[in-house]
């Protein structure tokens, strides 16, 4: 082999089950232009063979879409949670280090169980309460300027990229996060959406809500969607604030906490 | 019907709204998924959702939709469903509004409409050019809303394997397998509907998603139903060129006004920006001057092809021409089209907002699938409300809808057909399967659990089998190779000794698979283990592709044969040269049939099955 075959230098976490301890394995796998992660993590799929020479099963990772917009393929490169099929190998530093996000239970080498995360979406009720599928006509009008605001909030993958930076985000605690807080602010921004706002701020109030935010920021930094997660979370405390004042009217009054409309 | 379970096999539009209609109607689901639903390969869509909702004043009618869609998918479609999806489709729109999708509004807060291919209306709703995304997540949350109220059961990471039948040859249920755990069981069902995407992977570097290997209706295929138009393959026009897949440029970049175009000198070495405006080929817009940018996909795509191919005119000589949008404002860019933007710029590492992208076609959907029926009302000649004949395969009470399903888009799809043709599948296939066991004297609950318990068995022992391979063939190489062959021999052009050759591969890659090393015998998320099995079912589904191609001796759509062209008109207008239109005419009598193909141990077994037209009779498809 000509001494000028390029490889790529990858040093990759392996663990065979969520009970068993983990290690490193190194690979290098030839270099080919335009690489990302997932093409190195391929190649190995191809020829799996470490580093040493020896044969090894091939790596687990998620992936499906691999154009950064199923969330299924964030982990830790080089130590920075990000998306890997988005991560070209021309702009890293190597050997790369390739890790599972640490926030969420390993299920397999790189992958994880991120079922919380689809579950405090329950919790957060992060739905329209739609009559039916039968049509109904057209939805209720709203201006290009709050559709603007609300696409970049729709574009949340649920990838769990800024749970794995949060400081308040732990395996056991019950912090439902950024995103989870994020697509509250989606929902009742929406005019009908808006209906059930005070059943999604109340959702947001008690243990494991708005409250355990530590404003760190960290989210907003690693979004691949450059989703304004900070902003979201201060209107959300905001509405939920408000929300706070208005149940305790209500309760005086002895009416239902309706319509608390997006702050 | 008392505790009737239903399963659903996918999480994509299609199955998402088959689950929707099910749930709503108080049934239970049980909705399988490879991967969680939220990630399914409809996120990828980018362009939009057609409709002709008319919002723009140009008269636009779902009729027109209609008469486009089936011309353009060159009078291949099931004309019944077609009219069905047409005049469902503003009222689908509709309903995804008020589901919350953030469509693009007009000053006045209506929706807003793009143009897109083969169309001269503005018709087609969208969201930035996320569209796929916003409109999954749209009707995920609405099933998940159903979860929380315990009428669905999700099981994402298992994989669906196959049939539960019983001797009459009924679908009782489904086998699947935890891609977790690798547990195998059963999942007893009054009716199954597989909504399980396209089967792009086996064209490997696709504009698919990883799991797109048509792994189920290979094996609904094995396992006895028909898969219809196998051949028709549709490649997109504009996909930048990678490693590990082709990522789409949508159609919707040039809907807003994008433009392709070579150098008029070949192999100039300019930067495109320092080539001025005269020394540009616009070749799209001087050969098709109505339809300019905007002629359907197979027509793009064969004029890319040819000018690189046989004029050698791509940028530097090779596979390659640019597609332009630097005349567009950046602020328009990214308010309608941010996402396919960021996508070239991530991966190419250029900003197209200021250097033209430079694209080559690239393998993107399956207009042929399982073969479903559909149960036309004599009066609307669109499928019967509730009749449990739509959207059934030839497997009672084995449902198909999406892109699984051959039926809409005949020889070649519409851009921003494909969504709006998934969530009409759902719409009409959830009532289907309802009214199907509602007709049905004996529930799947009370047939016998010997059927359950063999199938069961039969799964066991065909992955011991498999885990036991350690023979020298690696499964991802041998796909790579399938990928390799047929791109090169069953895209967008295609020659009766390449096809022949390309289906001797096909048997030696089936021979290689029995030498195969299963790589991994773990009991702990073993993707080779499944790889392996999947496998051998895209090999199935090619050899279907391969040779329907073989066999169809013609052009049409995206079907193009150049040995079987037939010669230019010579008038513009086809109709006018009386010759030529007799040519056509007996062509099309030949050939205006649905490729059926059945499984057999030597091969699929291929028949021809005339299209009824009771919608629109055929005509001459031009586009000048
Ligand atoms: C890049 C790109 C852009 C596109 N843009 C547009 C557009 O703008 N407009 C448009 O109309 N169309 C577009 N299309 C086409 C359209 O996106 C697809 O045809 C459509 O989304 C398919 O939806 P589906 O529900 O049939 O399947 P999918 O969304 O592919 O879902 C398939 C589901 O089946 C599951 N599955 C598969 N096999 C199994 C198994 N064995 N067991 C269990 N589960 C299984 C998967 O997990 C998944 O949930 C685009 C396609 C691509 C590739
Ligand atoms: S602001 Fe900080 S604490 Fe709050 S969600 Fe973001 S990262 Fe976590
Ligand atoms: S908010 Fe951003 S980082 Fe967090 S899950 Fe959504 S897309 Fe991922
Ligand atoms: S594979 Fe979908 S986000 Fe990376």
């Amino acid at each position: 082999m000509s001494t000028n075959d390029r490889f790529v230098h990858l040093k990759i976490w392996r663990q065979e089950s969520p009970t068993q301890a983990g290690y490193f394995e190194e690979f290098k796998v030839p270099y080919k232009k335009g690489a990302n992660v997932i093409s190195c993590l391929m190649e190995i799929q191809r020829n799996p063979v470490n580093a040493q020479g020896q044969k090894t099963t091939p790596v687990n990772w998620d992936s499906n879409c691999l154009e950064e917009v199923c969330g299924s393929c964030a982990m830790n490169i080089n130590g920075r949670v990000r998306m890997a099929c988005s991560a070209l190998i021309d702009k890293l530093e190597q050997p790369i280090t390739l890790e599972p996000l640490k926030k969420f239970p390993v299920t397999r080498d790189l992958a994880v169980d991120r079922n919380r995360m689809f579950e405090d979406l329950k919790k957060v009720k992060a739905w329209i309460a739609l009559d039916g599928t039968h049509n109904l006509g057209p939805g209720p009008r709203y201006s290009p300027k709050v559709q603007a605001e609300r696409y970049v909030l729709s574009t949340c993958m649920t990838c769990g990229c800024c749970l794995e930076a949060c400081p308040q985000y732990t395996r056991d605690n019950d912090f439902v996060g950024a995103f989870a807080i994020s697509q509250v602010r989606l929902f009742n921004s929406h005019p009908t959406g808006a209906f059930n706002a005070a059943d999604r701020n109340h959702a947001l109030m008690g243990e494991g809500g708005i409250q355990d935010c530590g404003k760190a920021q960290n989210c907003v930094r690693v979004c691949p969607k450059e989703i304004p997660l900070t902003t979201s979370i201060m209107r959300m405390n905001r509405a939920v604030t408000v929300q706070t004042v208005k149940d305790l009217f209500m309760k005086d009054e002895g009416e239902e906490a309706g319509h608390s409309g997006p702050a | 019907m008392a505790n009737a379970r239903f399963t659903v096999v996918g999480g994509g539009l299609a199955g998402l709204m088959t689950t929707i209609k099910l749930a709503e109607a108080g049934q239970h689901v049980d909705l399988l998924s490879i991967v969680p639903v939220k990630r399914s390969h409809s996120v990828c869509a980018q362009g939009g959702i057609n409709g002709a909702v008319n919002t723009k004043g140009e008269g636009d009618h779902p009729d027109i939709h209609v008469r486009d869609t089936l011309r353009g998918g060159d009078f291949l479609a099931e004309q019944t469903s077609v009219k069905g999806m047409c005049y469902a489709a503003p009222g689908i729109i509709y309903m995804l509004d008020r589901m919350g999708v953030p469509f693009n509004r007009t000053p006045e807060g209506n929706l807003d409409f793009r143009r897109f291919g083969g169309t001269l209306h503005h018709r087609t709703a969208f969201a930035g050019a996320t569209t796929g995304q916003q409109l999954l997540y749209a009707l995920d949350e609405q099933v998940r809303r159903y979860e929380a109220e315990g009428l669905v059961t999700k099981y994402e990471y298992w994989e669906w394997l196959g049939m539960v039948r019983d001797e009459a040859g009924r679908c009782v249920g489904s086998v699947a397998m935890d891609l977790r755990t690798m547990e195998i069981r059963t999942f007893p069902a009054e009716a199954v509907m597989l909504a399980t995407g396209g089967p792009g992977i086996i064209f490997g570097r696709s504009t698919n998603s990883v799991i797109n290997t048509g792994t189920a209706a290979g094996r609904a295929y094995i396992e006895g139903a028909i898969y219809c138009n196998g051949e028709f393959i549709q490649v997109h026009p504009t996909s930048i060129p990678g490693e590990d897949k082709l990522r789409l440029m949508s159609e919707s970049v040039r809907g807003e006004g994008g433009r392709v175009w070579v150098p008029k000198k070949k192999g100039d070495k300019r930067h495109p920006r320092d080539i001025p405006e005269s020394e540009r080929w616009y070749f799209l817009e001087e050969r098709y001057p109505k339809y300019k940018n905007l002629v359907p996909r197979d027509v793009a795509t064969r004029e890319i092809f040819d000018v690189c191919r046989n004029l050698g005119m791509g940028i530097d000589g090779g596979d390659a021409v640019y597609l332009d949008v630097t005349h567009i404002p950046a602020e328009e860019l990214d308010r309608k089209i941010k996402g396919v933007m960021e996508i070239y710029e991530k991966f190419v590492g250029d900003d197209p907002r200021v250097t033209p992208m430079k694209i080559f076609p690239g393998m993107h959907y399956s207009m042929g699938g399982l073969y479903v029926t559909f149960d036309p009302d004599p009066r609307t000649l669109t499928p019967a409300d509730g009749s449990p004949k739509n959207q059934a395969t030839t497997i009672p009470g084995l449902f198909a809808g999406g892109e699984a399903d051959y039926s809409i888009h005949g020889a070649n799809r519409l851009g921003a057909n494909s969504l709006v043709s998934c969530i009409y599948a759902g719409t009409i296939g959830g009532p289907a399967m309802i009214s199907y066991a509602k007709n049905n004297a004996k529930s799947a609950g009370a047939v016998s659990q010997k059927y359950f318990d063999d199938a069961k068995k039969y799964w066991t022992e065909r992955f011991e089998q498999i885990r036991k391979m350690n023979g020298t063939e690696n499964p991802y190489v041998i796909a790579r190779e399938l990928g390799d062959v047929m791109t090169e021999n069953v895209t967008v052009v295609r020659y009766n000794d390449k096809l022949k050759a390309t289906l001797n591969k096909i048997a030696e890659f089936r021979d290689r698979w029995h030498r195969i090393n299963v790589l991994d015998t773990s009991n702990s998320n073993n993707r080779p283990l499944s790889f392996v099995n999947q496998l051998w079912n895209m090999l199935a589904l090619a050899e279907v592709i391969t040779k329907g191609a073989l066999l169809r001796d013609e052009c049409r759509g995206a079907h193009y044969k150049p040995d079987f062209k037939l010669p230019e008109p010579k008038t513009r207008d086809p109709n006018q040269d009386p010759e030529w239109m007799k040519l056509w005419r007996e062509r099309n009598e030949k050939w205006a049939k649905l490729t059926m193909a059945r499984f057999t141990e030597n091969g699929p077994d291929i028949t021809y099955e005339p299209i009824p037209t009771p919608v629109m009779e055929p005509e001459p498809r031009w586009y000048a």
